[in-house]
């Protein structure tokens, strides 16, 4: 694809091709991390519908799941569930510590562990990916968006602070039929553009699909701390 | 376009019985049925959390003081607040029930199912999100809805909530999101009389699709069963390609919900020009683009057009019903008129769709 006349989308076709190869690149230079998974969403369908099984695997998210954040322990506070519903209703809670004598168990001030899934789908209305997230204690339990906050980089807290509505916000994920957060990706094709603009060797060799999503994962990934690996970023392969 | 239409859809409305749900009775002894019932006509094109202020008020004297947030619920299921109640109705009442019985409560948020509601804010938040999506499928980009004024976003959002239909026709005017087949429209208007092979203007079209399907026959809705969980129904949020064209083969709605359901319908006779249509959105680049893409594509076309003679013989899925603003519209009509005339606010036309697939199957 030629940079200067490209809008900034992808097809769902491209987002798969993207999606590979950006799994593969995450598991070449990112080992010590859990890898991206693809999940194919055929709709369930008769046998008989088979062979359009093939086409239909085009349908599906990339998927990381069960994963830590630098940022997302919540040190020296061991919570019960009490705890945690408590602390959603309770400011600046790092320098309060709320002890509740009743519940509390002493376990040798471990960090609380959240889990963060992070599921990258396409749109079909934007023609973009979208990153969709879901976060939970150890038992289950999800964080409130307020707790994320206190996970997500200071520029992403001040944003989401200022743009409550268009940001980051809980919909449906489109295949879990599930609350989960969604960031609003409303304005990704024109940044997509400049990025790729920005890039001598891609404005010459043409969009490189393959590249897509390492590119659009440095920019997002940001909003939610995760870090893509500068080798991933330097190593374009060659498209077509 | 077709005022009438549009005049229908806005001022439609469902005559609800809304029950309020035992566990939010806070008196003894049991109040009387007067105190825990409401009856209610609630906007087609509305959202149940919107009846909010209105059912805290005549349920007052039976809630207890703490109240968490309102959802609704039919039969069990806990109704999705952002979805517009006539397509609530269409999609849950196979047989349209009136008035419609639901239960409010006003406790227990089922927080797994449900997205959060932080009342009214939260479901303007999302008719706009909408209309951004909207705008974006329609022009490639948001920015008339982002750009708009203060002023005009209340007035708008006022209009819907409302059922205003002239303010809001004044402030969506300045969104340029168009209509779709203008051409074809104008045609008509021009000769007074339908000429289904007009020239069709290319075009996306906003749409939400939600199919249930079921595996078992039944010849009266009567007796088609009850939805009892949102995983029976498939949610496909897909703009429909209206491809251009002249003297081209009129595209219906039945084209449009098959171009959705690519699994479900194997046509039989597709030719390749055809097969493209139903594709996906990738065919509008592999006119103009590189031609490396252009000759997989072509390959990708003749490998599933073997796919569907080796396969058609099988049975394929039946629509029975096809259900917009509470009509059942022939599937044979075009569908740019169904898409600017039953269109939402948000410009978003939903579809409900039952559908009878072969063998033992449920989707999810």
């Amino acid at each position: 694809m030629d940079a200067l006349s490209w809008d900034g989308t992808l097809t769902s076709r491209d987002f798969l091709v993207s999606a590979r190869a950006f799994a593969e690149k995450w598991k070449e230079f990112n080992s010590a991390f859990p890898p991206w998974t693809w999940v194919p969403c055929p709709p369930k369908q008769p046998p008989c519908h088979l062979p359009q099984l093939q086409q239909q695997q085009q349908q599906g998210y990339l998927s990381l799941e069960k994963t830590c954040l630098p940022g997302s322990s919540k040190k020296g506070h061991v919570a019960s569930q009490e705890d945690v519903d408590e602390i959603s209703l309770t400011e600046g809670e790092e320098e309060l510590e709320p002890v509740d004598n009743a519940t509390l168990v002493e376990t040798n001030n471990s960090p609380q562990v959240c889990y963060y899934d992070f599921h990258i789908v396409y749109s079909d209305s934007y023609r973009v990916p979208v990153l969709y997230f879901h976060c939970y204690y150890i038992d289950g339990h999800p964080l409130g968006l307020d707790e994320i906050e206190k996970d997500l980089p200071a520029c992403s807290a001040k944003v989401l602070l200022e743009s409550k509505w268009t940001f980051i916000t809980q919909e449906e994920h489109p295949y879990l039929n599930r609350p989960w957060y969604k960031l609003h990706p409303c304005g990704t094709s024109e940044w997509m553009k400049l990025l790729f603009l920005g890039d001598d060797s891609l404005a010459k060799n043409g969009v490189a699909v393959e590249q897509y999503l390492v590119s659009w994962l440095s920019v997002v990934g940001q909003v939610v701390g995760i870090r893509i690996p500068f080798e991933m970023l330097n190593n374009p392969k060659s498209c077509n | 376009m077709d005022m009438e239409a549009q005049r229908y859809v806005w001022d439609g409305a469902i005559p609800l019985q809304i029950h309020l749900h035992e566990s939010d009775v806070a008196t003894l002894p049991a109040p009387p049925p007067a105190l825990v019932n409401l009856y209610i006509l609630a906007p087609r094109i509305g959202y149940l959390p919107l009846l909010a202020s209105h059912l805290k008020s005549h349920f007052s004297s039976a809630l207890p003081p703490r109240l968490d947030t309102i959802w609704f619920e039919y039969k069990g299921l806990p109704l999705k607040w952002y979805i517009p109640t006539g397509v609530l109705f269409d999609l849950l009442c196979a047989e349209p029930e009136r008035p419609w019985n639901l239960t409010v409560h006003f406790t227990g948020y089922p927080g797994n199912i449900l997205i959060p509601c932080e009342g009214e804010d939260s479901v303007k938040w999302s008719f706009i999100n909408s209309l951004k999506e909207a705008a974006y499928i329609i022009n490639g980009n948001c920015k008339n809805v982002m750009n708009m004024s203060q002023p005009d976003q209340v007035e708008l959002w006022r209009s819907v909530l409302n059922g205003n239909l002239e303010p809001y026709r004044r402030v969506s005017t300045k969104l340029k999101l168009g209509t779709v087949g203008d051409e074809y429209a104008a045609k008509l208007n021009l000769s007074g009389e339908t000429d289904f092979s007009g020239q069709v203007k290319a075009g996306r079209v906003p749409v939400r699709l939600y199919v249930w399907s079921v595996s078992e026959d039944f010849e009266d809705l009567e007796d088609a069963p009850q939805i009892d969980s949102w995983d029976k129904v498939s949610y496909i949020n897909r703009p429909v390609e209206i491809q251009g064209g002249e003297g081209g083969r009129c595209f219906t709605l039945h084209d449009a919900v098959k171009s959705l359901l690519p699994e479900y319908f194997l046509d039989k006779s597709l030719t390749n020009e055809e097969s493209l249509t139903v594709g996906d959105e990738h065919e509008q680049r592999v006119s103009s683009e590189d031609a490396s893409s252009d000759r997989k594509a072509e390959e990708e076309v003749e490998n599933s057009s073997e796919h569907i003679t080796s396969c058609y013989q099988h049975d394929d899925a039946e629509i029975k019903l096809v259900r917009i603003q509470g009509i059942q519209p022939k599937l044979e009509i075009p569908f740019s008129w169904v898409a600017n005339n039953l269109m939402n606010p948000e410009h978003f036309l939903h579809i409900c769709v039952y559908l009878k697939v072969p063998q033992a199957n449920t989707m999810s």
